[in-house]
């Protein structure tokens, strides 16, 4: 294998470690919500350590990348659409931080444990999906994370709904729904950022650009 | 740089249609067709050996001054076959002008490298000449540099200076087209940073057709890159599509550094 295919191996590689690690988070992040488990809740902090290390690492192989290789095609797009997963995946590791810091603040609770659970598993299934379509270069998965965003926003707008009513009806949970919303909205940004990263696959593999399509339709110019 | 998103305004000045070459009994280029836009830089790039020079020297039909050749297609130039009768070779090389690899002046001062084109087309007057010298330097972005020493010899210029001499000395007879072939190979990098400065200033006047090994070099200053493999198109796009996603598994190769 030659130096710059083995250098572009290793960006690939870092970025499925990242995926693997934020695969945990995400899966860690739900069982602390769902168990009340301040251990796995710190785990999920910890683990969030080794997702800024690699973001630092990740961004000095793409630079490097760029200045020595000089790369083009296909190349080209793997390292710039790199510079971008890598700060959503970072931010995956954030939001699920945010969440698992309430996982002690949200009992006894006010929602059915299927509901709260509804929107980790629908994110966990986009964020793996988006990962796999980066792995397997598979443009079909990675527009069906893209269309499956609306599941995750409907479920954030219904549970929103049921967290204002159950904090007009009770000011008891007023607490704890404040929290969930946050919750909630985590996993919102979550499934974002799942679509962001199946958009720069899409882009990787076609060289178009998946995001705005409404702009592309009706260009600016 | 020409964006896919920008249509085309400037007319074709230089027409390649099914043509083949030959060198006696080797073919060099075979079923060549492609079009090249006025006052547009277009990069040809390939291996060693596909045909790129061949194919420049065609344009102003230098090869026949040493080998016999053997040309079958059109080449037209505004519409013109210039393969056919009633074209003036010398006319032709006035319009088309060269630029090689390795600087190559004459062994006269800068002046005179530069009046020598000139010259050959009869112009003799000293004030006509000094003006069209003056001219052809600063368009060159040579005449800040060897304004006070045009008597010196050229042969005592760096090597940059030289190749924008022989840029200079092409562009003195008012040429239409300037093939340049590897014009910055034998560069450092300052010289070659100026020499590519000039191509988009050039561009704006003149139509250019650019050899070059270098990837990146064809990436910055041409607005369409052809890839020629084996004497053959393989692939002519806009740069900025050759570099982002071209359509040849094989152009992609090239381009990437994977080929063969």
């Amino acid at each position: 294998m030659r130096v710059f295919d083995s250098e572009l191996k290793e960006l690939r590689d870092g970025i499925m470690a990242m995926a693997g690690i934020a695969e945990e988070m995400i899966d860690l992040t739900i069982q602390a919500l769902s168990e009340r488990s301040r251990t796995k809740a710190e785990r999920v902090v910890q683990l969030d350590r080794q997702m800024d290390e690699w973001e630092l690492k990740l961004d000095q192989v793409c630079v490097d990348l760029l200045a020595l290789r000089s790369p083009a095609a296909t190349d080209l797009r793997l390292v710039a659409s790199s510079l971008k997963i890598v700060p959503e995946l970072e931010r995956i590791g954030d939001h699920c931080c945010n969440i698992a810091r309430r996982a002690t603040y949200v009992h006894p609770p006010i929602l059915s444990g299927d509901v709260l659970n509804s929107m980790g598993n629908e994110t966990r299934k986009m964020v793996r999906q988006a990962v796999d379509a980066f792995v397997s270069s598979d443009a079909g998965l990675a527009r069906t994370v893209i269309s499956a965003d609306d599941v995750v926003d409907d479920l954030y707008g219904t549970i929103y709904r049921e967290l204002l009513r159950l904090m007009m009806s009770d000011p008891l949970c007023i607490e704890r729904a404040s929290h969930l919303i946050l919750v909630i909205k985590n996993w919102e940004r979550i499934a974002d950022q799942a679509t962001n990263i199946a958009e720069e696959v899409l882009f990787i593999l076609e060289g178009r650009s998946a995001k705005h399509t409404y702009l592309q339709d009706n260009p600016v110019d | 740089m020409l964006s896919p998103k920008t249509p085309e305004t400037k007319p074709v000045k230089l027409s390649v249609k099914d043509v083949a070459f030959s060198y006696g009994e080797k073919k060099i280029l075979d079923a060549l067709t492609l079009d090249i836009h006025a006052e547009r830089v277009t990069a040809i790039i390939g291996p060693s050996g596909c045909g790129k020079s061949t194919f420049l020297k065609c344009f102003n039909r230098i090869h026949e001054v040493t080998t016999a050749v053997k040309v079958s297609g059109d080449m037209l130039i505004d519409g013109v076959d210039i393969y056919k009768g009633g074209i003036d070779e010398i006319d032709l090389r006035r319009r088309v002008g060269m630029v090689f690899q390795k600087p190559n002046p004459f062994p006269k001062s800068i002046y005179e490298n530069v009046a020598f084109g000139p010259r050959l087309f009869g112009v003799n007057d000293k004030v006509t000449l000094d003006v069209l010298v003056e001219d052809a330097l600063r368009k060159a972005a040579l005449w800040d540099e060897v304004k006070d020493r045009l008597k010196e010899s050229a042969s005592g210029m760096s090597g940059g200076q030289q190749q924008r001499l022989c840029i200079a000395r092409a562009l003195a007879v008012g040429p239409e087209v300037l093939l340049m072939d590897e014009p910055c190979s034998a560069l450092d990098p300052i010289a070659t940073s100026k020499i590519e400065e000039l191509i988009m200033e050039l561009k704006e006047s003149l139509t250019i057709v650019i050899v070059t090994h270098n990837m990146q070099q064809a990436a910055r200053v041409s607005d369409y890159t052809a890839f020629f493999w084996l004497g053959r198109l393989v692939e002519m796009d806009l740069t900025e599509r050759i570099f982002t996603t071209p359509r040849e598994r094989m152009t992609e190769d090239y381009i990437t550094g994977r080929f063969g």
